[in-house]
């Protein structure tokens, strides 16, 4: 089968969903590829270096779309595009079918099977190609570089010869892929970095990018990531208001806000209001990367930059992906490679579009004429963290009590254990001879000692236990040594066969035993 | 020598032996410890060789001399994953000793009794002999009791150690057998015995001893072939325990206090680590015994997903990602004799500054501190060797988690589901750890032959093959 790749025909947009290395794997999986003529041309690959790469060149997207079984791009098809689709043919892109629901049904209708790369479940398995998580890591480093561009001073603080530099301070505001790629790279340019996020669970991944965690002081059920998905959810009027005290604390020295906060299906929450804004130092940037959700900032201006009465500058850009088209494209690309890897299990160069495949099936928005949009819930949850079981505390009188009563039951038992011993002693004594009773005191107090000290015994030594405790009831050469002097010669030879084994196990139980403990060694 | 230094060496010698047991609760201390049981059994030995009553000496010192040539080359050779089968094999040479010296027993008193019946004059006897010519009749039948005891112990000792030993080695089929009638089989065994045991009561007499013999000796094979593979620790374990018994119940016969004393203490031993083995495996004593698993109360919880496999790189990869690493191996690793690339894996990791740990599961292996022993041969230090209760608690924060070789004693079906054979058995928790990498042959089940979830998890990846081969793969690709 053919898999073609159009130009993006979104203005500004110079991502491509398919790279001369892509390709090349691509056609290991037995597809050959189609890409229509300047696709690449926005994120650096020229049509020569795809002709290398045994892509065949189309001249128009018409004919590439006439050819093509299945169709890569990068952002949902517009109406032009999807007048072009056919039946049965393949549309691999980012398509939001939730935003998008005309736009899903004139898919649908055409008979196209669309498979939004918006909507790959996030689980282990699906990594991979988790396009969102490529594309928002390129963001997140991206508004760093977009903010350094619009901060008039150094990250790093330095202290030259002609004068002392203070350090930059980076809020970023929401810790998913986004967040975590900002604070990764505002700390590897050396700003002291803060971090915030609704999840208080994401605090240990904050802390491992190199930023400190911004603790809120509040009450609250924590958010369990694992039942949305991964994701935040929104949060109660009084937590938000906390959040915002907060903020207002920190505006006033911070340099650099980036927020990230995002809620999947709603628009970005407003969390970086004007007053915040106005307390700001000027020359201070504000990198908005919801601008095409609303913004979290309340100055943002969807994909402009604009500079705020007091001198802070308010980036609210949407195509930051893009402004990085080659590292993107890249990414994207190798997304889309592992989706038709997923989708080709044969490597035939055959799709095989299973909907039992949870991957597959969560992704799929239209699938044979039907819209298969909103997929029923993956089988396996996103993340395995379980929420821990509350263990009940007990008040000191409980424990008290159940301290009582268990020292009492305690008592009890060892109390007719104690009992049924003197009685069974006592039966025995009345009828034993004194001699056997000596013996038996010995065997008793034997027993009683052998319990206590082997209740010691280190778990890791009980290899060597059996082994000395085999070599020591070698002891029974005693009664065979006893017995070699009789002048019954059926007995001598007993007694000597005896001797002889029980020899081997003395023997051979401690020596076997020394090489096991000498084996044992310190690190 | 006179009986009195005789005593008093006895009295060192029980002395000794206890501290020689006391030693083995840590293993620096354990290194001194063997050497008092060592002097404890050289004092006791030679106090009786000297000591007065005994003759022949020229047998005795040759029995000792092939007696410690033989061990010292058995000792010598014996590698440390055939150590299961090595302590099986020398309990049956503890029962069996037990045996000849109870039935020579029964033989001195009926020659003594027929010359002291005949007006035999009673200084012409030595030793023994002198000892049971001066019990009364109520002593002669405690005698005969105690007697009948070391050698129906001794007898169940000797054939059950046989069957272990087969098992342990291979040399018989694993898997629990049993002749049809099963544990009645057994028990009208017993009531045989305890029949015999009145009869040799009453009149003494070789016959219903050596009978007696010969139904123990078929306890001990049947009771032991009933019993599976993994089961072992805790048959090791019984085991040791009745050659402790049959060692004590000698010394009542004998009159000798140290058989007594030391007998005592093989027996409690081996009772405490049967009672240890028994609550890892959340067992009764007597279900393992019996054999077998309980039935189960309900079906088995459906399993869910895959068993994805992965290759040497992919777990060379997450392993140089990791930073802390726990391995917890299994009888796998000890039949696969991986234990030496194990531990090169572990030295090539800690070189690189991750912190790498072993969990060990108590009934991990056959035999109680198995995997300890092979990992000590391997040069695997013991401080990062941690015991189950150590290390449960801090799975969450593990990154990989490597299983070697077991599978029940990792089987989350023992605490999700109720209805598993295995409920409630303590395992450990490696499924929380970030990736749990799983070496295995295939996908059979465990000994318990029950489905694992584990190898079903989102975060498993199953490393098939032999243990040694993929960890030798493995250590390709870890410089």
């Amino acid at each position: 089968m053919k898999i073609g790749v159009p130009k993006e025909i979104f203005p500004g947009e110079a991502r491509v969903a398919m790279t001369p290395e892509s390709a090349a794997l691509l056609q290991k999986l037995g597809y050959d590829c189609l890409i229509e003529t300047g696709a690449g041309l926005g994120a650096g690959f020229s049509d020569k270096t795809y002709k290398d790469a045994g892509v065949t060149i189309k001249k128009t997207a018409n004919a590439l779309y006439k050819d093509a079984d299945i169709v890569a791009k990068v952002r949902p098809p517009e109406g032009a595009e999807v007048a072009r689709l056919k039946k049965g043919q393949v549309l691999i892109s980012f398509f939001y079918p939730a935003q998008n629901g005309e736009l899903l049904d004139s898919c649908a209708k055409k008979g196209a099977h669309v498979i939004a790369m918006d909507m790959v479940p996030r689980i282990s398995r699906a990594q991979k190609m988790d396009a969102l998580s490529s594309m928002a890591n390129i963001a997140g480093y991206r508004s760093v570089i977009e903010a350094g561009n619009n901060f008039g001073r150094f990250f790093t603080g330095q202290i030259t010869a002609a004068g002392k530099v203070p350090p930059a301070k980076v809020l970023v505001v929401g810790a998913g892929v986004a967040g975590l790629a900002a604070i990764g790279t505002a700390t590897s340019l050396g700003a002291i970095t803060y971090a915030f996020d609704v999840r208080p669970e994401v605090a240990e991944q904050i802390e491992s990018m190199g930023a400190e965690f911004v603790y809120l002081d509040f009450e609250e059920a924590a958010q369990d990531g694992a039942a949305t998905g991964g994701y935040a959810a929104p949060s109660s009027p009084e937590f938000r208001e906390k959040q915002l005290a907060k903020f207002r604390e920190l505006a006033p020295e911070v340099d650099i806000v980036i927020t990230t906060a995002l809620i999947p299906g709603r628009d970005a929450p407003k969390l970086w209001l004007a007053d915040m804004v106005a307390m700001m130092k000027p020359g201070s940037v504000v990198v908005d990367l919801a601008a095409e959700r609303g913004g979290n900032c309340d100055l943002t201006v969807m994909d402009e930059k604009i500079v705020s009465e007091n001198g802070v500058t308010v980036v609210g850009y949407t195509d930051f992906p893009s402004r990085m088209a080659a590292q993107s494209s890249t990414l994207y690309a190798n997304n889309i490679r592992h989706m038709m890897t997923d989708l080709t299990p044969e490597k035939d160069g055959q799709v095989l579009h299973n909907m039992e495949d949870d991957v597959i099936r969560g992704a799929t928005a239209s699938f044979e004429g039907e819209i298969t949009f909103p997929p029923p819930p993956p089988k396996i949850k996103a993340i395995a963290a379980q929420p821990k079981k509350a263990v009940v505390e007990l008040t000191p009188e409980e424990k008290r009590a159940a301290e009582v009563a268990a020292f009492k039951a305690a008592t009890r038992t060892q109390a007719t254990v104690l009992g049924a011993g003197a009685l069974f002693m006592l039966i025995v004594g009345a009828y034993a001879p004194a001699s056997f009773m000596q013996h038996f005191i010995v065997f008793v107090l034997a027993c009683f000692i052998g319990f206590q000290v082997i209740w010691n015994v280190s778990h890791s030594l009980h290899t060597p236990l059996m082994a000395v405790t085999n070599a020591v009831s070698g002891i029974v050469i005693l009664g065979a040594l006893l017995q070699i002097g009789s002048g019954n010669w059926l007995v001598v030879i007993l007694a000597a066969i005896s001797v002889l084994i029980a020899t081997i196990n003395i023997v051979g139980g401690f020596l076997v035993t020394r090489r096991m403990l000498a084996m044992f060694q310190r690190s | 020598m006179s009986i009195g230094i005789v005593s008093a060496a006895y009295i060192a010698a029980a002395v000794l032996f206890i501290l020689a047991l006391g030693g083995l609760s840590g293993q620096e201390s354990a290194k001194r410890a063997i050497w008092y049981g060592i002097i404890g059994m050289a004092v006791a030995v030679v106090a009786t060789i000297f000591g007065p009553g005994i003759s022949n000496m020229l047998i005795i010192l040759l029995m000792v001399a092939a007696g410690s040539y033989i061990g010292m080359t058995v000792a010598g050779r014996v590698q440390m994953t055939e150590m299961p089968q090595l302590v099986a094999a020398l309990h049956s040479f503890v029962g069996l000793a037990a045996v000849f010296i109870g039935i020579n027993a029964d033989l001195e008193l009926s020659t003594v009794q027929n010359l002291l019946a005949a007006g035999g004059d009673r200084s012409t006897l030595a030793g023994f002999a002198e000892k049971l010519a001066s019990k009364d009749a109520v002593e002669i039948s405690i005698l005969r009791v105690e007697v009948f005891l070391g050698v129906f112990i001794g007898a169940v000792t000797f054939t059950g150690s046989i069957v272990a030993f087969m098992k342990l080695a291979g040399k018989v089929d694993g898997k629990p057998k049993k002749l049809p009638g099963g544990h009645l089989l057994n028990a009208t065994a017993l009531a045989a015995s305890v029949v015999l045991l009145v009869v040799y009561f009453g009149n003494g007499g070789l016959l219903p001893l050596l009978v007696m013999t010969v139904i123990a000796g078929f306890i001990g094979w049947h009771l032991i072939m009933g019993i599976g593979g993994a089961d072992m620790p805790v048959v090791v374990s019984m085991l040791n325990s009745y050659s402790g018994w049959a060692a004590a119940a000698i010394g009542f016969t004998l009159g000798n206090d140290l058989l007594i004393v030391t007998g005592a203490l093989v027996g409690s031993s081996g009772a405490i680590l049967s009672y240890i083995m028994c609550k890892a495996m959340n067992r009764s004593f007597i279900s393992v015994i019996l054999g077998g698993f309980g039935g189960t109360t309900g079906p088995a919880m459906e399993v869910e997903g895959e068993q994805v496999s992965i290759e040497a790189d992919g777990v060379a990869a997450a392993l140089e990602d990791a930073d802390s690493i726990v391995i917890i191996p299994g009888y796998g690793m000890a039949v696969a004799q991986a234990q030496q690339s194990v531990s090169e894996l572990t030295k090539r990791l800690r070189a690189k500054g991750k912190k790498v740990r072993f969990a060990i599961h108590p009934v991990a292996g056959r035999l109680p501190g198995h995997m300890n022993v092979l990992l000590a041969e391997a040069k695997v230090p013991y401080d990062i060797v941690l015991e189950m209760d150590e290390i449960n608690d801090d799975f969450p924060t593990t990154d990989v988690a490597i299983v070697i070789g077991s599978n029940d004693i990792v089987n989350p079906a023992a605490q999700d589901d109720p209805n598993s054979p295995i409920a409630g058995m303590p395992v450990l928790e490696c499924w929380k750890a970030k990736q749990v990498f799983v070496s295995k042959r295939g996908q059979g089940t465990g000994y318990s032959g029950i489905e694992n979830p584990l190898f079903f998890k989102e975060n498993t990846r199953m490393f098939y093959g032999d243990a040694k081969a993929s960890l030798d793969n493995l250590l390709k690709l870890i410089s």
